[in-house]
């Protein structure tokens, strides 16, 4: 593995390019744009404010900076840098912006969801969505970029509309049967879409791409409900966690559960391999301390080497008990995350943040456990094969293979926390994020 | 009678001493005498001869007998007098009587035996069934004890079960009353909800038309120019032929999916049914032919001919083709009952082992215990030797270890595994010498080698020297001989010691040209080179000599 140095950066916007050429970096008013393999500069280009959002759009060619504070988005293009776009909200306000799939129009989604405005590059056509829900995921593409959903709220209901992305001609419009629509979710099919209520409510909707609705599912009432769903790869399983720390399996034929994942605080009685992490102490030789101390050295004596050991079960996790008062406790399964090659899950379960579980598909089992020193604070699945990458907000980048696991130190000398990950779409390099740096990390290819 | 202890009675002869003596030891008296004579203890002679001096008396000779005669009538015996008269006694008879009273009195002592005998049994028995009693009443008061315990713990918990049943119910009413409580505050929050919602709509409403009327023109994009669409085509309007377009696109793609999971479904449907079938021929293969033929004939044609169809007719159609219900439902009846056979096989078969360990009538069955013995036997011997085996490897393993005693053997010993290192390690010598001598053969080649090209460089040089100068005064005199300046190609195909190596050297003489032929760089650039090819040979293993042309080539191209 080889380390780039470390490059500036702001609000954790380092995004690879879709044709994976590129490597775009913010920082401040400043969108940089680096060559993956050299990570030389490439482009440069100055907005109008601090950027909060940057995307590239789905042929590389183009990417959007969207400033909220502003209510301003800026597209610049690679091709040509002189041509320039600026798109201004004015008092309607931005909350949001996206590309559509096919990179030639941009949704704006304006203060207080009052709308969201479609924008279009080839045309000088405008649309307007009306009623948008403000939810947690409101607008969804299929992953064949053909359709989007959108979440909307009229009259204290709920509904979902389906438009076609080379028109936005509205397909389909029907309401659904939540109290309080949380988040909408294409299978990556395209062929049905999931809709889920509130956390007051556990319940999921599935309904197809015409429309109907094909199943509901509710594993319990009252208790606090779902946190997160994810789809795998091949739309046949749809893996929904819950805040009572369990995940339920649902198949696609009968939209019934297979099974539940327990996350309990301690593991026994299990054939998975549990990761543990610990510190080893540095060892220091007396001789070669200088005085004053060179950078290098006071960096690598107060940085903590950390490896893996085996532990053997029963083995108790690190187990935050949520405060019973508040709302939206830390408990409940808030990530998860399924492997490319759809024969690995990664969970998390909040009450035990230093802990990721990685459940094996095929055997519907756990297989193993990455007891972390840190939180875990982001991970994400290599694109083309089963590694998982995750960080801790430590200086030290951890990663999961079926064969093993590993942990790796950043060599920096400054204080580099990672706190996010972004895989290149090739899965040779990813792109360590913390609040001020950014590095890329590149791995080299097994044969 | 009359009261005996009056009546002295005379000792008649010496017999009747003993048999008196003999009666004193019995304690059960006859029936009718007056218990208390016999009863007295009467130990000496003395005493009995007073006593039976005491009934006859001299004087009283006649109504002794007379009494006795009375006595022995009633008893049944005859008379002791003579018939006719009275007073004469008749001995024989007297004797007769004595006689059969002292056999009387033998049966009667025997009897009296017996009977203490059985009395003392009957009292030991006695004893022992009261002993028995006593402790058949002491356990029958423990286990009363016991059972009024249970009983009180039974009570006790049977009223903890429905204290317990009465606290489930108590706490289900109270998470049902929860329940309710939630529900309601559910509806109200949400009636709540909804009234907020409706507000906050007004509000947004206003927003959005207080928005739309500023009309400010700020709301606006500028683009530089308009870019093309991305998959090249022109926008279209929007007409019914476009949403009857979009309209059908989304039913083709849903209807691909459908189609593609049916595709996988028919598959996993026929891998399953292959399954099946598979295992209803070896379930049928399983079980032994005479049961099924057996089992046949018993339930006579319809299963015969059931079994018969659905082979035939699964065997006959295509598995593709077998998507109807009757058929499958057949399939699976009748592995159920293949299934349903094997099982009460192997039920039998599981039967008659347990039979054959508990008895062991059936010659068969003792047969094949006996071989089962045997065989345990045969494993037992073997077990045994392999277990003397291992001792005595221990036992030699052991010695080989520690025997201090023989210095010479452990010397012996010890120098053995010494030599079979040593001679490892000398094979391992050898071959590292031979590596050694090769490195060494190639590297002279390399520097001899290195050394030729230095010095056909310095020729070269010379030669090139030779040449401008030649050119020099060529040019000054004649300006036809400009032509011949030709590149150092020419001695790249004249010069026959650089056959081998054509390429480098060409090169070589190329960086030559670039840096104006100072000779002063030469051995720079030679020992530059002698210091790669070292360090390359160092480096690669040695792979003959045949070799070092095309390192010497790379290595060059290494340094350009």
């Amino acid at each position: 593995m080889n380390f780039s140095e470390l490059f500036k950066l702001s609000g954790l916007l380092a995004r690879f390019s879709p044709d994976g050429k590129c490597l775009a970096s913010c920082v401040q008013y400043q969108l940089v744009v680096r060559d993956v393999s050299t990570l030389q500069i490439l482009q440069l280009y100055t907005c109008l404010d601090q950027i909060q959002h940057i995307e590239w759009s789905s042929d590389s060619l183009f990417i959007l900076c969207a400033m909220y504070k502003r209510g301003i988005v800026q597209v610049w293009s690679l091709e040509q840098p002189a041509w320039h776009c600026k798109i201004d909200e004015g008092s309607a306000g931005l909350v949001a912006s996206c590309w559509s799939p096919d990179g030639r129009h941009i949704l704006n989604t304006t203060e207080f969801h009052l709308r969201i405005t479609v924008w279009s590059l080839c045309t000088k056509s405008v649309s307007y969505i009306k009623y948008p829900k403000a939810c947690q995921q409101g607008l969804v593409f299929s992953r064949d970029g053909r359709y989007m959903a959108v979440a909307e709220r009229r009259d204290c209901k709920d509904f979902i509309s389906i438009f076609v992305c080379t028109d936005w001609h509205l397909l389909r419009h029907f309401d659904t049967e939540t109290q309080d629509l949380c988040g909408i979710e294409w299978s990556p099919n395209g062929c049905v879409l999931a809709a889920w209520d509130s956390c007051l409510e556990y319940k999921i909707l599935l309904y197809s791409l015409d429309g109907r609705l094909l199943s509901t599912y509710q594993a319990y009432q009252w208790s606090l409900g779902i946190k997160s769903i994810a789809w795998s790869p091949s739309s046949q399983f749809l893996a929904v966690g819950s805040y009572d720390e369990k995940v339920r399996i649902l198949n696609h034929v009968t939209w019934k559960k297979i099974t539940e994942f327990e996350h309990p605080a301690t593991i026994v009685n299990t054939k998975a391999i549990v990761y543990k992490e610990v510190e080893k102490s540095p060892s220091v030789e007396t001789e070669r301390l200088s005085f004053p101390p060179t950078r290098a050295l006071a960096s690598s004596l107060f940085s903590t080497q950390s490896k893996y050991e085996i532990s053997q079960v029963p083995v108790s996790l690190q187990y935050v008990k949520p405060v019973a008062d508040r709302a939206n406790p830390k408990m409940g399964i808030g990530m998860m995350a399924f492997s490319p090659d759809n024969c690995f899950l990664a969970t998390k379960n909040d009450s035990s943040p230093h802990t990721v579980w990685i459940w094996e598909l095929q055997r519907l089992q756990l297989c193993a456990v990455l007891e972390q020193l840190g939180a875990i604070q982001a991970w994400q699945w290599e694109p083309r094969r089963s590694r998982l990458a995750v960080c801790t907000g430590s200086s030290r980048v951890y990663l999961w293979a079926p064969a093993g696991c590993l942990a790796v130190q950043v060599p920096t000398e400054a204080d580099f926390q990672i706190t996010a990950i972004s895989w290149h779409p090739s899965g040779d390099s990813m792109a360590l994020l913390s609040k001020d740096n950014f590095c890329v990390c590149y791995l080299e290819r097994e044969e | 009678m009359g009261d005996w202890k009056t009546i002295t009675v005379p000792v008649l002869s010496s017999d009747s001493k003993t048999i008196f003596q003999y009666t004193s030891e019995k304690k059960v008296t006859p029936p009718g005498m007056n218990s208390q004579v016999l009863r007295l203890p009467l130990p000496s002679s003395k005493s009995i001869h007073s006593s039976f001096s005491a009934f006859c008396t001299e004087d009283n000779i006649e109504q002794s007998i007379s009494y006795l005669n009375r006595e022995l009538t009633t008893l049944g015996f005859p008379s002791i007098y003579m018939e006719s008269k009275g007073k004469e006694v008749n001995l024989i008879s007297m004797i007769n009587c004595m006689n059969e009273l002292l056999v009387l009195q033998h049966k009667n002592l025997r009897a009296q035996e017996e009977v203490e005998m059985q009395h003392l049994k009957l009292g030991s028995d006695m004893d022992h069934l009261q002993n028995c009693y006593a402790k058949l009443k002491e356990q029958l008061e423990l286990s009363k004890r016991e059972i009024v315990g249970l009983q009180e713990r039974d009570r006790q918990l049977q009223s903890k079960n429905r204290n317990l049943h009465q606290l489930l119910k108590n706490e289900k009413d109270e998470v049902q009353k929860l329940q309710n409580i939630i529900s309601s505050r559910a509806t109200q929050y949400n009636h709540d909800m909804k009234r907020k919602e409706r507000e906050y709509n007004k509000l947004k409403e206003r927003l959005h038309q207080l928005v739309m009327n500023k009309k400010d023109k700020k709301i606006a994009m500028e683009v530089l120019n308009y870019v093309g669409r991305a998959d090249g085509k022109r926008g279209a309007w929007r007409t019914d032929k476009t949403e009857a377009r979009n309209e059908e696109e989304m039913y083709k793609v849903l209807l691909s999916d459908y189609e593609q999971r049916q595709k996988q479904l028919l598959v996993e449907n026929a891998e399953l049914k292959k399954v099946l079938q598979q295992m209803k021929k070896e379930i049928i293969s399983l079980l032994p032919p005479q049961k099924q033929k057996a089992k046949e004939r018993s339930e006579d044609g319809p299963v015969l001919s059931d079994l018969e169809e659905d082979i035939g007719e699964l065997n006959k159609e295509n598995m593709w083709e077998l998507s109807c219900e009757t058929v499958r439902e057949q399939l699976t009846n009748s592995i159920r009952k293949q299934w349903r056979m094997l099982k009460n096989h192997v039920e039998k078969l599981d039967n008659q082992v347990s039979r054959v360990h508990s008895e062991a009538l059936d010659e068969k069955d003792v047969i094949s215990r006996e071989d089962h013995e045997l065989e345990t036997e045969k494993l037992e011997l073997e077990i045994q030797q392999c277990k003397e085996m291992i001792k005595t490897q221990q036992q030699l393993l052991q010695q080989q270890l520690m025997s201090p005693c023989d210095d010479d053997t452990t010397l012996l010993l010890q120098d053995c595994y010494l030599l079979e290192e040593r001679e490892r390690l000398q094979e391992e010598w050898r071959l590292f010498r031979e590596q050694k001598k090769n490195f060494e053969k190639e590297r002279r080649s390399f520097t001899e080698a290195a050394i030729r090209l230095g010095l056909e460089r310095k020729a070269f040089e010379e030669d090139r020297g030779a040449w401008l100068k030649q050119q020099f005064l060529s040019i000054s005199t004649d300006y036809k001989h400009s032509e011949n300046v030709t590149t150092p190609s020419a001695f790249l195909g004249s010069s026959d010691q650089d056959n081998r190596l054509p390429k480098s050297t060409s090169q070589q003489r190329k960086s030559h040209c670039m840096l104006n032929g100072p000779v002063s760089a030469e051995p720079c650039q030679t020992s530059q080179y002698t210091i790669h090819n070292s360090s390359s040979t160092v480096s690669k293993k040695p792979t003959g000599n045949s070799k070092p042309n095309q390192w010497v080539e790379s290595d060059k191209e290494e340094t350009k």
